[in-house]
């Protein structure tokens, strides 16, 4: 029972994180590829309930923040001038899950702008950028992962079920895969594809280039659950009394995987977002403007916004309780999955 | 071997102690005395006195490939050589005036025909051989000469002819030219005069090109600059000493260079330029970007950091205008019949926000630009180019009149699209090490969004960028900047003429494709033999209007030149043309008076 409470936690928290991105359109105030020339590096704004006077306001503002006069990049805080936050406020159109057009945001101030998390060289709105860049990485993530896994998957279950010379090739290529130096393997992918795709072409590009050099894992895994699946007796029954290959595949063998399956795709996923963040951080992912936790950190490179602008570090930390979330569920699943385990093998030896 | 370099410091401790020693007792008597002793005409130049002795440290982008000023085409190896070689006639890089060097005078004939320069007297190499006419005449001979392949020969003829160089007596020589040539004395500018004692030799065998690089022993070559070749150690440093035989002086009759050693580090990253720079390794830096200035500014701590005000470099964007017959693709093709309207052009920059470009990129730092001459260039600029404030309803109106029209996306925003209902769509190219360049491509983007043009950013490593322009030409369009390396505009001779290899649009054409090139063509024909600075000036506002008029560059703005130096530096005074701060190296100082390399 505990266990599986441990696994409900796990979903229940990476279910909402998932939710809020998915929704990024509705908690982010802003569009996030809008320039706002005046406000470039604006440091993050502090949420006030009291102000200056001590006085308790019931709704929360921000105090606006004024250039210091000669610089373009220092400002101070101007506590004359407080602008107060709105919820469920209208304000620049989205679609909310990629199709419902919608102009409610969670909050925003009306005309004047508010800027929790700062804002980067053009101005643009941090929060939104990272809720947005959310979508772009952790779809990434996903859709690499099923494309490995789908991969893996066949090819494990050909080459354990089949075996002979088709289990030799595939695994020697499995290992060829394995062996190779994959990041590097990224960039030269990559740097062949051609230079000006648009970015959607740019982002399935990604996810197909992640999705390929990761399957010999799986394969694998696959493949040695496969090998002890069919020759148990209840599938030597079944063949006994003539069931086909695909039918025993289905039926009794491939559902064998389905936990390990599970935990790698926990394992994966993260792992894949990191990839893409990595290829993006490199100019080798999504292009400006459309954000991706990856190339928002780009701007990190330059030597002078590493010891400027602080704020320009919190997407990194975005990603953080994500990976926790996934992390936590991949060893609630494992611990599920082993003692079944376990207990079905001592049974075994047993008999 | 091991006491070396103790005798050496002990003997360089003796001369500093002489040399302080005559700074105190000299008078102006004095000096003149022992000036006409050793029959030496030195060269008197104002500015602070400073005190001998010391080691300057300065980064340089990375490795030079030669020492040979007849091979370097890098921007490294003619920096480190413009401090170890002298030209006859020089750029002042503070006034952009010319002012006498190895040649104390000159005279131009009344035609405009015969330069006839006088050299110093007593001019010596840095190892010591005297240089005289012969050396002059040798160096020209060997710039000339094809075989040598020297990039200055292209300067050195004018009108189709070769300038022809004829000795008068030891110190007098005549440079005879065909056409009188506007640029005038100008044109000495930087040509090193080379030891023939050395290179006659090498050059007879057709050796030359194998002479002066960095592993050669320091007496394969010997110039008249104010440092020589002392170590170099293969991707560290290279150390460079004072030349003893300089032929300049300061107002009170010290021999220049001030330093004993001046040496440069191989930093290859900007960053790490300035990382050095801040914890003390290196005493001055240049080039700095407006972003790291301010992190400089706001940290100081021992140092100082100088606004020199708008430089020479322009950034601009242009677009594919190559005639390139049936070789493209259909797309490109398309794309071609926009950028070759000149309303679509005129519609891009009058969208252009040039000055958010000079807020966000330089931080304040640059000045916006409608023109090829920077504000940077007093002499040069064009007061009446008119400076059109963005507009992008102009910008609107201008593609209307040239048969664009707008269609609503399938996302609610608006495309433009061309008369036949295809939408506008192209990439700009941007060198990905330059991240000025980048965002202002970034701001490019979003300003021709609101004009309903989609456009793709599309950073490359600046070597392949360049080969796709000038070679297989095959890109939209493309951000790039250029600086010039004099205020002169005949530096940038090959954008203007369209048979250049750097008029970037359309380059090395062999007949100029529009009528607008022919006219500029012909007006910086005329300006070459244009005699007074008046005409010259009349004629190139012409072509910049020209230029501004039919936007095949669409200027965007024009970095101010950023350096930074320690407090303990003396007669730091960086200019806006290249080498910014050791331009007058040989008045360099240090103040505290630091001992010499301590190893």
């Amino acid at each position: 029972m505990i266990r599986r409470r441990k696994l409900a936690i796990w979903l229940l928290i990476l279910g909402v994180l998932h939710a809020i991105v998915l929704c990024a359109g509705f908690f982010a105030p802003y569009n996030p590829v809008e320039q706002d020339r005046k406000n470039p590096y604006l440091p993050p704004m502090r949420v006030h309930f009291v102000d200056t006077h001590n006085h308790l306001h019931l709704r929360p503002f921000v105090y606006a923040f004024q250039l210091r006069p000669g610089t373009f990049d220092q400002y101070v805080e101007d506590t004359t001038r407080q602008i107060p936050l709105h919820f469920f406020i209208a304000g620049a159109p989205y679609r909310l899950l990629g199709f419902l057009p919608a102009r409610i945001h969670l909050f925003g101030a009306g005309d004047e702008r508010i800027y929790l998390l700062g804002t980067d060289a053009f101005g643009r709105d941090q929060l939104s950028r990272l809720l947005f860049g959310g979508q772009v990485s952790l779809l990434a993530g996903l859709l690499g992962a099923g494309f490995t896994l789908l991969i893996g998957w066949c090819i494990g279950a050909v080459a354990g079920y089949f075996g002979g010379w088709q289990d030799d090739v595939l695994m020697r290529l499995a290992e060829l895969f394995l062996a190779l130096p994959w990041l590097y393997l990224l960039f030269a992918v990559r740097a062949f594809l051609p230079l000006s795709v648009n970015p959607l072409q740019a982002f399935f590009l990604i996810v197909a280039v992640i999705g390929a050099v990761g399957w010999a894992r799986p394969a694998r895994l696959v493949r040695g659950i496969v090998l002890s699946a069919k020759e148990r007796d209840f599938v030597r029954a079944a063949r006994g009394f003539g069931a086909s290959n695909i039918y025993l595949l289905r039926r009794h063998i491939l559902p064998e995987t389905s936990s390990v399956l599970l935990t790698q795709a926990a394992i994966l996923i993260p792992q894949y977002v990191l990839a893409e963040m990595t290829l993006s951080f490199l100019g080798l992912g999504v292009p400006e403007p459309v954000p991706s936790w990856g190339n928002l950190l780009s701007n990190l490179q330059q030597y002078s916004v590493l010891v400027s602008y602080w704020w320009t570090y919190l997407p990194a930390l975005a990603m953080v309780p994500f990976f926790l979330g996934y992390l936590g569920l991949a060893s609630a699943l494992q611990e599920r999955a082993d003692p079944y385990k376990i207990e079905r093998r001592s049974l075994g030896n047993l008999a | 071997m091991r006491n070396c370099p103790a005798t050496v410091a002990r003997c360089r401790i003796l001369v500093r102690l002489f040399l302080s020693f005559s700074a105190l007792i000299c008078s102006p008597a004095f000096a003149q005395a022992q000036q006409n002793n050793s029959h030496e005409e030195l060269l008197q130049i104002p500015g602070e006195i400073g005190r001998p002795g010391g080691r300057l440290v300065v980064s340089l982008r990375g490795e030079p490939k030669t020492l040979n000023p007849l091979i370097a085409a890098d921007a490294r190896s003619r920096e480190v050589i413009g401090v170890m070689q002298a030209d006859l006639i020089h750029i002042n890089r503070a006034t952009q005036l010319t002012e006498p060097a190895l040649a104390k005078s000159w005279k131009i004939s009344p035609d405009g025909l015969i330069y006839t320069l006088v050299l110093r007297k007593g001019l010596k190499f840095s190892d010591g051989q005297p240089m005289d006419a012969d050396d002059v005449l040798f160096s020209f001979r060997v710039y000339l000469d094809e075989n040598t392949h020297a990039p200055q020969r292209d300067l050195l003829i004018v009108g189709g002819k070769p300038i022809a160089v004829s000795k008068i007596d030891s110190q007098t020589i005549a440079f005879q030219l065909s056409k009188p040539y506007g640029v005038g004395e100008r044109l000495f500018d930087g040509l090193a005069i080379l030891p023939r004692h050395l290179l006659e030799k090498p050059f007879q065998e057709g050796k030359l090109g194998q002479i002066g690089s960095l592993n050669a022993a320091a007496n394969q070559w010997a110039g008249l600059g104010p440092f020589r070749l002392k170590e170099y150690v293969a991707g560290q440093r290279l150390v460079l000493e004072r030349n003893p035989y300089y032929w300049k002086s300061d107002a009170k009759i010290n021999r220049l260079p001030y330093l004993d050693e001046l040496v440069f580090l191989f930093v290859p990253n900007a960053d790490a330029q300035v990382l050095k720079f801040q914890s003390g390794e290196t005493d001055m830096i240049s080039q700095l970007g407006a972003e790291n200035f301010s992190v400089l500014s706001r940290q100081q701590n021992g140092y100082t950091v100088a606004d020199a005000g708008p430089g020479l470099e322009y950034n601009f964007l242009f677009f594919n205008l190559n005639d390139l017959g049936e070789k493209p693709s259909a797309d490109l093709q398309r794309k071609q019949k926009w950028f070759r309207e000149v309303k679509f052009r005129q519609a891009v920059s009058a969208a252009v926000d040039r000055e958010a470009i000079v807020r966000l990129v330089y931080q304040g730092r640059g000045t916006p630009l409608w023109g090829l001459v920077t504000p940077g260039n007093k002499r040069w600029n064009d007061a009446n180019l008119p400076h059109p404030v963005r507009s992008l309803d102009r910008a609107r109106a201008l593609l209307k009149e040239a048969g664009f029209s707008w269609a609503t996306g399938p996302n609610g925003e608006s495309t433009l699209q061309d008369s036949d209902g295809k939408p506008v769509e192209f990439s700009i190219l941007t060198s990905s090490t330059n991240a000025d360049r980048s965002k202002m491509a970034a701001l490019l983007q979003d300003d021709l969004k609101q004009l309903g043009m989609r456009v793709q950013v599309v950073p490359m490593e600046f070597r392949s960028l360049l080969d796709r322009v000038t070679q297989s030409k095959e890109y939209d369009a493309c951000i790039m900047g250029v600086a010039s390396y004099d205020a002169d505009p005949n530096s940038d001779i090959n954008v203007w003429l369209s048979s250049g290899g750097t008029h970037l649009w359309n380059p090395s054409q062999p007949h100029p494709s529009t009528p607008w090139e022919a006219e500029i063509d012909r007006l910086v024909e005329d300006q070459m033999s244009a005699r007074t600075f008046d005409q010259r000036k009349k004629l190139y506002d012409r072509a910049q209007e020209i230029l501004a008029e039919n936007q095949p560059m669409i200027f965007l703005a024009s970095p101010d030149i950023l350096a930074g130096a320690k407090n303990s530096v003396g007669n730091f005074h960086p200019a806006v043309l290249e080498p910014y701060v050791l331009w007058n190296v040989e008045q360099l100082y240090l103040k505290n008076g630091r001992e010499s390399p301590a190893r």
